[in-house]
Order: C-alpha cells, then structure tokens, then sequence
C-alpha cells in the first residue's frame, strides 16, 4: 500500500504550490464592514493557520480567497494571476464533508471529473488511508472518514493552494489528531500552499509554519513557527510559548 | 470431531429461526384479510347477508374466473391500464416538468407557481361536466381527467424535491466546477428524486381514482364500464370483481413505485438492502 501512495504522490511541477496575495482586500455586508483593506503575502507551499474569534472575519476571508464571495475592493491574486471568481487551481475543504449522499466514495472524489479521474481517485483514496472503499455510499462512513474522502476530493486534482474552513472542528480529538498527521503527511510531501482556518490555537501551532490572527478585520499579530517537523503533539515549551502569544492577541 | 458437529448444530439452530421470522413477518399482514374473507364466506353461506347485494367471495372468484376464460377481464383490464397509462405519461410528464422548470428557474416560478397553486384547489372531478361538453364522452376526456389528476401530485413534490436539495452541497458542487448541465443531471435531480418519488406515488393513486370515475360516467369499455353494466343486470359478483380488481391495480402500481425507490435510492440509509438484517 505504501508503495502505491507513494507512486501517485511522485513530486510532479503540477503539484507546487502557488503564492497567493491580498492586497488591500475590503468587504463589507450592507453597512457593516468585515474586511478594511486587509494585506496578507503567503510565499508558495507555507501553511499558513488564519486564528481568530468567531464574528472576527475569518470565515469572509476564506469565502473570498475562495471565490465564493465578491471583495469590495482590493486585489487577489494567486500565482502571480489576479483573480476574479472560482479558481481552478484552488481547492476548499469546508467545515461540514459535503459529500454528495447519493454518489459513491469514488464517484465523490472524482466529482470534478477530467481524464483518467478513476484512476487518480483511487489512488488519492489510497494516499488519505481509504483504499478500497471506493464503491460504499457515504453514508456508511464515520465522520472522520467521510472528512478524509473530503480531503482526497481537495487533493486528486493536485491544486496550487488547499483552503481549510476549521475542517476537524467536529471530530473527536484522537479522530482530530489522524487528520493532522495526514494532513501534515501530505503537505509535506506535495508542498500546496495551505490556509487553514481555526478557531484552536493548539491546531494552529501544531501544523502551520506561521500564525495569523485576525481580530476585527485586521491583523492582530503574525507569527512564525519555527519548530522542526513532523511535529509532536506534545508540550513542546516552545509550542506552549506560542500558544500563550497567540492567545493574548485573539 | 464431535465438537465440530455440535457447533454446526448449533449454528444451524441459530440460523433456523432467523429463516422462518421473515417467513412470518411478511405473511402477518396477510392475517386480517384472510380472517375477513373467511368471515364474509361464512356470512353468505349462512344466509346472515343477502346474497344478491353480497355475493359470497367464493361467487366472485367464480364470476372472475368465467371472465377469466371468455378474455372479457383482460379486455376490459388492458383498455383501464391504457387509459390510466397514457393520462399518467401526459399529466404527470408535465407535472414533472413544470416542476423541474419551476424550481430551477426563478423568472418561471414567479410567472407560474402561483396560478398553478390556484387551480390546484380546484377538486380535478368537479371538471367532469365541462370535460363532457368540451371532449364529449370518448377517449380524450378519461385521459384528459386522469392527467390532470397526476399533475399536481407531481407537479409539487418536484419543484419541493428540486428546492430542497441541500445547499451546502450545490455550493460544494460549484467550488469543485461543475457546469449547469452537470448540476442538474448529478446534483440537482438526484438529489430531488425522493421527493419526486413521492409524488410519483401519490399520482398513482389519484389515477386510479380519478379513472374510476371517468369510467363509471361513461365508457364501453374498461372495468368502470363492466362493473356499471354488471349493476344493470344486478350481477353483484361482477360489480365486486371490478372493485378487487381496482385495489389490486393500486397494489400493484404501489408496489412499482416501491421497487424504483428501493432501486433508485440505493443510496439513501432508510433503502439500503438488509439495513435491519446486518444484526
């Protein structure tokens, strides 16, 4: 088995992660602002973890990275292009699964189609710890196995730049603690450029190279992470250093 | 050796009952039934009813079987299904349609949905004598009757089916750059058919209702017509035989539906194969 992970994670120039840029990014709903000419550079391939309290902007930031929502002005671009919309390179693993109940696990992965999808689905199944489950209905499935099938559903098309809406929010934490090895595992090895969304500081500190904290819209304090990986999910003094830096400006 | 016998022997005992509870389970619904039949028999027999206004069951499987072997129950039958068939193709077509039209596409919904909801109300039968004089007594008026009863039914729970399909998911759909096209056909109808389903079942039921009447008003032909000339010559069996004839139709079309929804919606957890026999 992990020979076959590793053939379709063989580093190929599709797989690198692109740079992504917000400059002077505003949103605003009706009168209320949410965003007032936010700035953010994220270099290709960092992982960056975007923390903040609920209400503080985060999830509009990540709607209009993602394309979903219209900024009211400012600029986006990623891999150097701007952007206006959904991004082909760009993948979202949102909160909830979203799998689709009335298809099959493999048909959910490939659900983007383009040539040769079934292969490719099968074996980012494979890499995200499911081989072989391709034909059960979704509903059969855990929450962190349905989350996981998310997860290869970002990954078969290889993108630039992986968006992460607080996807392990609902599970439990040993469930929550596989994904992060995972995740951490994958990123590694195919280098995308990773937002993650959190509202936990530990997550946060635990996988990213660098913390942002977004408090009324604005930065509040960016921070890099400098311990080695793979990291330990253990009290690391240096790790609970940071944890109690990030906490004092959420 | 006889360790190994006495396992298999006790895993046959284990097995045998679980066999036999299915066997049971699906005959229980049959008990009231045939209590009543048997019940009306005896009635009959013992004179405790008239049997020129109730016929004894047995009498009616008699006039069933005569009619049986002179080809006049097939006829009859076979000229009914058509009739409730082609008005079901038509009304509940439509019905699907508009439906479809009507939940995916804002301008329509607001151009049609509330005149549509307005002759809704209208009970389809009060139409019967303006269907009269508009079609006459032929063919087009029972089919006409029949697709307007399907339509509605059909109509609703498609454009419910279309509304409600989760919107987390279309939006997931669009992130992941599915045209409209693909919407539609993996997303959208899929995600509508129970509910459309539904109203499949529904409509069902109204044609054979909505056929009945039609052909009790005026026919020379179908089991409406056979049952109405039977009351003419008080053959009650025959009258009786057309209305066991109608629940069976019902049964068999609820059946149908029930089959394409466990065919369909493999897929939905309340459908899946031996859900309740895993354990």
């Amino acid at each position: 088995m992990a020979q076959v992970a590793l053939s379709s994670l063989a580093a190929d120039p599709a797989s690198a992660g692109l740079s992504l840029s917000l400059a002077g990014v505003k949103k605003s709903f009706g009168a209320v602002p949410v965003l007032q000419g936010f700035h953010l550079e994220v270099p290709a391939s960092q992982f960056v973890a975007v923390v903040g309290r609920s209400g503080g902007g985060k999830s509009t930031l990540m709607r209009l990275i993602a394309g979903l929502e219209q900024p009211s002005g400012g600029r986006l671009t990623i891999g150097g292009q701007p952007v206006n919309g959904l991004h082909p390179d760009l993948r979202l693993l949102f909160q909830e699964a979203r799998l689709v109940p009335w298809q099959t696990v493999l048909d959910n992965v490939g659900i983007a189609r383009g040539p040769d999808w079934r292969a490719r689905a099968e074996a980012t199944l494979a890499d995200v710890g499911l081989a072989g489950r391709g034909q059960e209905w979704p509903s059969v499935l855990s929450g962190g196995q349905k989350q996981r099938v998310a997860l290869a559903r970002a990954l078969v098309g290889r993108p630039g730049v992986l968006l992460l809406d607080e996807p392990f929010g609902a599970l439990d934490a040993l469930t929550r603690l596989e994904m992060h090895r995972l995740l951490e595992g994958l990123w590694r090895e195919r280098r995308f450029t990773t937002i993650l969304i959190t509202h936990d500081v530990a997550e946060a500190v635990a996988l990213a190279d660098r913390v942002i904290v977004l408090k009324n819209g604005e930065t509040a304090l960016d921070i890099t992470i400098d311990i080695e990986r793979p990291r330990r999910e253990l009290a690391d003094p240096r790790a609970v250093d940071l944890q109690r830096q990030i906490l004092e400006a959420v | 050796m006889a360790w190994s016998a006495v396992v298999s022997e006790a895993r046959e005992e284990a097995v045998r009952p679980s066999r036999i509870r299915p066997l049971l389970a699906s005959f229980a619904p049959w008990i009231v039934p045939l209590v009543l039949l048997l019940l009306w028999e005896a009635a009959a027999r013992f004179g405790l009813v008239t049997a020129r206004l109730m016929p004894a069951p047995s009498t009616v499987a008699l006039a069933g079987w005569k009619a049986l072997l002179d080809g006049t129950l097939v006829h009859h039958t076979l000229i009914s299904t058509q009739r409730a068939l082609v008005g079901l193709v038509i009304g509940g077509g439509l019905g699907f349609l508009l439906g479809l039209l009507n939940g995916l596409w804002k301008p329509a919904e607001t151009l049609l949905d509330s005149t549509l909801q307005m002759l809704r109300n209208i009970p389809h039968l009060a139409l019967i004598p303006l269907v009269i004089l508009w079609f006459g007594i032929d063919e087009t008026a029972k089919i006409f009757l029949v697709a307007i009863g399907v339509f509605f039914p059909l109509y609703i729970n498609t454009f419910h089916g279309v509304r409600t399909v989760d919107p987390q998911v279309i939006e997931m759909a669009r992130v992941y750059g599915l045209d409209r096209a693909a919407l539609i056909r993996r997303i959208i109808l899929p995600g509508a058919l129970p509910s459309i389903l539904v109203g499949l079942r529904y409509s069902l039921g109204l044609m054979w209702l909505t056929l009945i009447v039609a052909e009790t008003i005026s026919a020379n032909a179908g089991i409406g017509y056979m049952t109405m000339n039977a009351r003419e010559f008080f053959m009650t069996d025959v009258v009786l035989l057309g209305i066991i004839l109608y629940a069976l139709l019902g049964k068999l079309a609820d059946l149908a539906t029930r089959l394409l929804e466990r065919r369909l919606l493999r897929w939905h957890p309340a459908y899946q194969a031996n859900h309740g026999d895993r354990n």
